[in-house]
């Protein structure tokens, strides 16, 4: 049945996103499970959650595989199941997608998602190491290909193809940096200019240091219960409506296009119908703005304007905090910060306090219905989600 | 299926080794892939052959990396682009002996070989793209 609540969302809760020294990513975990918890004085976290679901993308920075039961350990849950999954800056998307699974398998009646990556204490040279692993070895990291690489190709091809230019990818860096602003746990809380982007250091060309995210310590969780015990906990609870994941080829030169994610476009098709819903219907999103080419071919893969529309879809001030589609309020992974296992479901957790009004200074009014796309290293993995207000 | 001739991505280095650019061909569907797999990705057919292909083709995208992986650095800026060879094959890899300010889509540009191989694993040589 179509817009069908598949899960509720009762609680979230994420840690101050940024450079956290000192502290390890089952610390931080341990911040977000606690607000989560805070939040929701009905739930007995050891008693009443089934399961944990976790996502995190890389063993290599903290030299730590075996997550999922460490997580569960700090978060307080000691022997309650738990199991990381990992799909590249798309692992917490998954983590959503498959709580809503063992939600809907039965076996759960409440299950928390999340994500982390611990990630500054690492140099510059490790950090553009491990996160390269997530695009294909054989052929593009053996031969020189880096991840801004990745996207450097995507932007040159749409510049190429549909004419946007270096302003309009400026844009979206200078509007998500304003969101952050009024996000108290962004990692960087300044505004900037279009010509500091400009003139920032380039790192491929044509993307420069303010068309990157930022390299992040945090970590994210949520609480979904089966739909109909949702009051139990909460007097506004969010239900997720829909959810769609598309994978592609791992090399974006095996793929069909260079200017579009088909990855994204599948999950997206399946998550509109499985809501039973369309762009327009979208009040609000956070989508995956790694670079501020990815924000804008995702305006055109999402359905919220044509192919090629992109760079004018942000120009017009569309997807601005008092625009008509209001894009990335948390800041985005650009401002708020990219912690990349935590990024799906931190996307989530905006969602969750816009539609339930707790996003204080950044509160969109009138908002029902939001939507999330979380994407996997340069496209191979897209995971999309559709929210309504309960 | 003697192992020399297997459909893998070791084969395909150790043909680049050897200063030959080679694909895997389906002699069902007519398909031309690389990197090779033991089974065509459109038809599924397990009958293939591995072909030659021509060195030429035009560049499709590009980019000018800066910041790039410790064992690049020493090159950086360097230029990275995908080629779409004649065959159709899509390529990506570092572009040498053009002027950045040069680079543009739809130049024509050629493969060329580093036979050398790396001391540790993988063990591979590498491709490059350069002017014709």
């Amino acid at each position: 049945m179509k817009g069908k609540p598949l899960a509720a969302i009762v609680s979230a809760g994420l840690s101050k996103f940024g450079k956290r020294d000192g502290l390890s990513g089952r610390e931080i975990f341990a911040e977000a499970a606690k607000e989560a918890f805070e939040r929701c004085p009905n739930l007995e976290p050891k008693k009443d959650i089934g399961a944990l679901i976790v996502g995190n993308m890389s063993e290599s920075f903290e030299h730590q595989c075996h997550l999922a039961p460490i997580m569960s350990d700090w978060a307080g849950l000691l022997h309650t199941p738990a199991l990381r999954v990992e799909a590249a800056c798309a692992s917490s998307g998954a983590a959503i997608r498959y709580g809503l699974f063992t939600i809907l398998s039965g076996i759960c009646d409440v299950v928390m998602v999340g994500g982390f990556e611990k990630m500054t204490h690492r140099t510059t040279f490790e950090a553009t190491e491990y996160l390269a692993m997530a695009s294909d070895f054989p052929l593009e990291q053996w031969n020189g290909a880096t991840f801004p690489g990745l996207f450097a190709l995507m932007a040159t091809a749409h510049m190429h193809e549909y004419g946007t230019t270096e302003e309009q990818m400026a844009l979206v860096a200078v509007k998500n940096h304003h969101n952050a602003t009024l996000n108290p746990k962004a990692h960087m809380q300044r505004e900037i200019t279009v010509d500091q982007v400009l003139s920032s250091r380039v790192i491929a060309k044509p993307l420069k240091l303010f068309d990157c995210s930022l390299i992040s310590d945090g970590a994210s969780c949520a609480i979904l219960t089966k739909p109909e015990i949702a009051r139990k906990y909460t007097d506004t609870p969010v239900y997720i409506i829909g959810s769609g994941h598309g994978t592609d080829a791992i090399g974006l030169y095996e793929r069909d296009s260079l200017t579009s994610l088909k990855a994204t476009r599948l999950a997206a098709k399946e998550a509109y119908e499985m809501a039973g819903l369309s762009p327009k219907d979208i009040d609000i999103a956070e989508i995956h703005d790694c670079f501020t080419i990815a924000e804008i071919i995702a305006y055109e893969d999402l359905g919220f304007c044509n192919p090629g529309e992109g760079g004018k879809f942000i120009e017009d001030g569309v997807p601005t905090l008092d625009g008509e589609l209001p894009v990335n309020t948390s800041g985005g992974l650009k401002a708020k910060g990219h912690p990349v296992g935590a990024t799906g479901v931190a996307q989530l957790y905006e969602i969750f306090l816009q539609l339930t009004g707790q996003a204080e200074g950044r509160q969109v009014e009138n908002c029902n219905i939001g939507l999330t796309q979380n994407l996997g290293g340069s496209g191979a993995t897209c995971i999309v989600h559709i929210y309504r207000r309960g | 299926m003697s192992e020399t001739t297997q459909f893998t991505i070791e084969q395909f280095y150790k043909f680049i080794g050897e200063r030959k650019l080679m694909g895997a061909k389906c002699n069902k569907c007519g398909n031309i892939f690389v990197p090779p797999r033991p089974i065509c990705p459109k038809c599924l057919s397990e009958d293939l052959s591995w072909v030659q292909l021509g060195n030429r083709g035009k560049l499709l995208t590009y980019t000018v990396i800066h910041v790039a992986p410790e064992k690049f650095q020493n090159m950086a800026p360097y230029a990275f682009g995908i080629v779409e060879l004649r065959d159709g094959v899509r390529l990506p890899g570092i572009i040498q002996g053009v002027k950045h300010e040069d680079l543009m889509v739809g130049m024509e540009l050629e493969v060329d070989f580093d036979t050398n191989v790396s001391p540790t694993w993988p063990k591979w040589p590498r491709y490059f793209f350069k002017p014709p």
